[in-house]
């Protein structure tokens, strides 16, 4: 047989650039349980659990999926960014320090999605529409800011992107 | 227990043969939504299909005008680049399904092998007369999408069988893809609607979602505007576009369910192909 076979509950797992071993998995859990309770990742939220909501959000392989619905064993060989992945805790990401200023974060459980999200999206597109922006965010569900000031932070990280303020200039 | 990540498709029928009871999982969109619900748990072993190269491209045959997409290619895929100039209903029912996230992971492949009635690639695949190949440790068949469907959830895919690839002509002339549901995004169709213009046969195929067990064909309505058409400019009647609508909303065999009831769904069948119609001939007025 060519291509490989693991073992659906012990396998080990590249998650942002490290390998994490787990063990006592059951056939078919999926990757947010795995990383939320095996590997106390707990920044990746759950919701859903229907791939609604996006909260869940993460990069496999480098595409943006709900970890929801990826079985964990199925992802053996493939890196995963999560939310901890992006930025380290006091050194917050350029979209992270966004949704801060905007005020783009209300009660914060959609936020790590949502940031994951916006990374993704702006590495596609250095200069989205509103427009572009609500159908590529249409997965991530935020129930407290009605949206404008996440638009809003999106667009001063694509802005600031394009034209890095000066320095001495202050924030 | 196992799980199987083949790079072949040999390898990965030789995994099915096995054991039957196996599992196949490509994007996981609707698999894993039943396993988080506790409605399915993989028995014994899972034989993950979306690593293999073969069901990860899609190529094009200039000579029978055809695109053979490989049954792990995503919708995301799909929608954007080549294969959206190529099979532009494809694409439209591609931007419909979930949200990016569920594009990216989501496949035709699994599209098909979930045949809910729902499923957006399908009146698509239904309506150009797509086939499908399928694999098993005892070699490989094809059959007409249609044959490949067989009810709500039901494929005639055999234990041990995959799918492979989905073939689908490359028409000239025009196609359109529509859907309604409660909202824009994210959602699952209420109802839908396939048209396609064949302008080199001059034959007309329309094909509904969510309307029947499985995708629907319109054959008398499909007569009925073929005859009636322009078929220089795809000019019709408002006349002849109400009865087409009508003979439209007539094939359809909708239910009552959670999301809508049968007689909005009839007549919504209607409105949606006469639309894609109308789209049709304005689209050849602008140009």
């Amino acid at each position: 047989m060519t291509g490989r076979t693991s073992d659906s509950d012990h396998y080990v797992l590249d998650v942002n650039g490290e390998p994490r071993e787990v063990t006592d998995s059951w056939l078919g859990e999926s990757l947010l349980d795995v990383l939320r309770d095996r590997l106390g990742l707990v920044g990746t939220k759950g919701a859903c659990e229907q791939g609604e909501c996006g909260s869940c959000s993460v990069l496999l392989d480098g595409v943006l999926v709900c970890s929801c619905l990826v079985m964990a064993a199925s992802t053996v060989g493939q890196p995963i960014v999560t939310i901890e992945g992006v930025a380290p805790v006091d050194a917050p990401s350029d979209v992270q320090q966004a949704f801060v200023d905007a005020g783009a974060v209300q009660c914060g459980f959609c936020t790590p999605g949502l940031v994951m999200a916006v990374h993704d999206l702006l590495e596609r597109s250095a200069t989205p529409s509103d427009t572009q922006i609500r159908e590529e965010l249409a997965g991530n569900v935020c129930r407290c800011t009605g949206y404008g000031r996440i638009i809003d932070a999106v667009q001063q990280v694509a802005l600031a992107r394009r034209e890095p303020p000066q320095a001495g200039g202050g924030r | 227990m196992p799980v199987h990540l083949p790079d072949t498709v040999d390898a990965a029928v030789d995994a099915l043969a096995s054991d039957h009871s196996a599992t196949i999982l490509a994007g996981g969109t609707d698999l894993m939504v039943e396993v988080n619900d506790g409605h399915r748990r993989p028995e014994r072993s899972v034989v993950v299909v979306n690593r293999i190269p073969e069901l990860r491209s899609w190529r094009r045959d200039p000579i029978a005008a055809t695109v053979t997409i490989g049954a792990a290619v995503s919708h995301r895929e799909i929608e954007t680049g080549p294969l959206a100039d190529l099979l532009p209903a494809l694409a439209e029912a591609a931007r419909t399904v979930g949200s990016p996230q569920i594009r990216n992971a989501g496949t035709l492949g699994g599209n098909l092998g979930t045949c809910s009635p729902a499923g957006d690639g399908l009146p698509v695949l239904s309506a150009l007369d797509a086939t499908v190949e399928l694999a098993s440790s005892s070699g490989r068949r094809t059959l007409p999408v249609d044959e490949f469907m067989l009810g709500v959830k039901r494929t005639a895919l055999a234990p041990g069988e995959m799918i492979v690839s989905i073939t689908v002509p490359v028409v000239e002339g025009w196609q359109g893809y529509a859907k309604v549901g409660v909202r824009n995004a994210m959602v699952i169709a209420v109802a839908s609607a396939c048209v396609v213009l064949d302008r080199s046969s001059e034959r007309v195929a329309v094909a509904l979602g969510s309307v029947g067990p499985t995708i629907l064909r319109c054959p008398e309505a499909e007569q009925h505007l073929a005859s009636t058409i322009d078929w220089r400019n795809f000019g019709v009647s408002s006349d002849e576009l109400a009865t087409f609508g009508e003979l439209v909303s007539r094939a359809s065999r909708p239910i009552t369910d959670h999301r809508s009831t049968a007689e909005y769904r009839r007549h919504a069948v209607g409105v949606l192909a006469r639309r894609l119609v109308r789209r049709a001939s304005s689209n050849e007025l602008a140009a």
